[in-house]
């Protein structure tokens, strides 16, 4: 297919188009609601085979998710920051019944106070609730991502629901270049969905969401973290099969200009982009920087990590939200990898971006200044006026 | 017990009636006991039962499985002959 001039919700919906889910829950909210909108087009026209159901609330959305994949259906939805928070009290439930549903997240601050621009408060909320994560630099990845998503999610060695996170507005709404692919590749690529225990296979009739007693809540949730151990080799398969029909490579962390690199700044989503730019700007200058992305956020790619951040003598991790009175979120994950390596690099946090509050090429150049200058702090909030 | 390895994910239930093979009569306060004599077997006890505590035989009603009662005494309440009284444990 020709080349797409076409912003990021639009790119996932066409995705989704070619994929032709079985169901699809919609409920709108910004900046998610092009996606479902632009697929609701593809089902009035008669594009896709898809049961689409417009339903009262985010909460009812991911409840019919769970229980239309429960019967055997490939089910995907959309949502953003106070849907997603909507959702909460079913997201642990969905992943717990080990229903591989496909959610697209349009990364919004959560209110209070009341803000729609982008940031990650949303997703790092929802980090621990036992959803594959995979995060988009650009317009491209997130319809590479929403391809690959369900190929993920439903692998019998995974069997756990998927989030396919892009930053609200940045990508949702700006329209980028995007080479797709041809739909009979994606169809080819994604397979049938072959659920396990179907609720709809009458012939061999199961009960799901049972009552679980303390000794079998423990091994199902075992079972849920040997199952995304599982993703992470999943993942990689997924990442090379793509590949081949894309000729787009893709890893778990991805690495910019870090092999000799001294000092590094991990960072998710579209400031990737940014990140890589201001190492360019600093390589030009002489100066050993490298920019890192865990494309896969969950399951946490410890051993990837601990590989990337080998012999460097300082990281610097940026968080897109701020729980407040810990550290980031992903500033605490970073950490972890590094818990066993001998000298290991120091590791600084870097609260940024908050509420859509801009984070531009000279405020990421002021970290590594930090950091080369040795007065990097272990937590900076960027950018607050004093 | 069973390995986790052997436990179908997601708390799947593969086959039917395996209720009755989990014991969840161990919290009661009160049990319900009855009266033969008076007993018609009209069956409204075996109805009424919210779990399957009413043990039935050959159209007769002979007693209560203890391990599922829970002692919520809506057999003593249905019973039109006041032939079930709930007793302390």
């Amino acid at each position: 297919m020709a080349d797409l001039a076409i912003n990021g919700d639009s790119a996932i919906a066409l995705a989704w188009k070619q994929i032709d889910p079985d169901v699809c829950a919609a409920y709108p909210i910004t900046p998610q609601t092009i996606i479902v909108e632009r697929f609701s087009d593809y089902v009035a026209d008669g594009e896709v085979n898809t049961n689409f159901v417009c339903v009262e609330s985010e909460h009812s959305a991911l409840t019919l998710c769970t229980a239309s994949s429960s019967a055997g259906a490939r089910t995907f939805t959309a949502t953003a920051s106070q849907g997603l928070a909507y959702m909460w009290e079913m997201l642990p439930i969905t992943s717990a019944m080990r229903t591989p549903v496909v959610m697209a997240v349009a990364n919004r601050a959560l209110s209070g106070p009341i803000n729609i621009n982008n940031d990650h408060s949303d997703a790092m909320a929802a980090r621990d609730c036992g959803w594959v994560m995979i995060f988009a630099e650009n317009v491209q990845e997130a319809y590479d991502n929403a391809v690959m998503a369900p190929r993920i999610a439903e692998h019998h060695d995974v069997q756990l629901p998927i989030m396919t996170n892009i930053d609200g507005f940045i990508l949702t709404h700006a329209v980028e270049r995007m080479t797709p692919l041809d739909s009979k590749d994606v169809k080819s690529f994604v397979g049938d969905f072959k659920p396990l225990y179907p609720l709809l296979d009458w012939k061999n009739p199961v009960t799901h969401g049972v009552m679980d007693g303390p000794e079998y809540y423990y091994k199902h949730k075992y079972q849920m973290v040997e199952a995304m151990e599982n993703a992470i080799k999943v993942t990689e398969k997924v990442f090379k099969d793509f590949k081949k029909i894309s000729g787009r490579e893709y890893r778990l962390v991805e690495e910019y200009m870090c092999d000799d690199a001294e000092f590094v700044a991990v960072v998710l989503g579209s400031s990737y982009g940014t990140m890589k730019a201001v190492v360019d700007e600093l390589r030009a200058e002489g100066k050993k920087v490298g920019a890192i992305m865990p494309r896969l956020y969950r399951p946490w790619p410890d051993k990837h990590m601990t590989a990337a951040l080998k012999g460097k003598k300082a990281v610097a991790v940026l968080d897109k939200h701020a729980p407040i009175g810990a550290y980031g979120a992903l500033y605490a994950d970073v950490c972890t990898s590094l818990i066993d390596m001998k000298d290991a690099p120091a590791a600084y946090n870097y609260i940024y971006g908050l509420g859509g509050k801009d984070a531009t090429a000279k405020d990421f150049r002021t970290i590594f200044e930090d950091m080369l200058a040795g007065k990097a702090a272990k937590y900076t909030f960027m950018g607050v006026d004093e | 017990m069973t390995s986790y390895k052997n436990m179908p994910i997601g708390g799947r239930a593969l086959q039917p009636g395996k209720s009755e093979e989990v014991e969840t009569g161990d919290w009661r306060s009160f049990r319900p006991v009855v009266d033969p004599e008076l007993c018609i077997d009209c069956m409204s006890c075996w109805i009424y039962c919210p779990d399957s505590a009413v043990i039935v035989k050959d159209n007769k009603m002979i007693g209560f499985k203890m391990t599922h009662c829970k002692g919520c005494g809506i057999c003593a309440k249905a019973c039109p002959k006041k032939a079930i009284t709930m007793v302390e444990e």
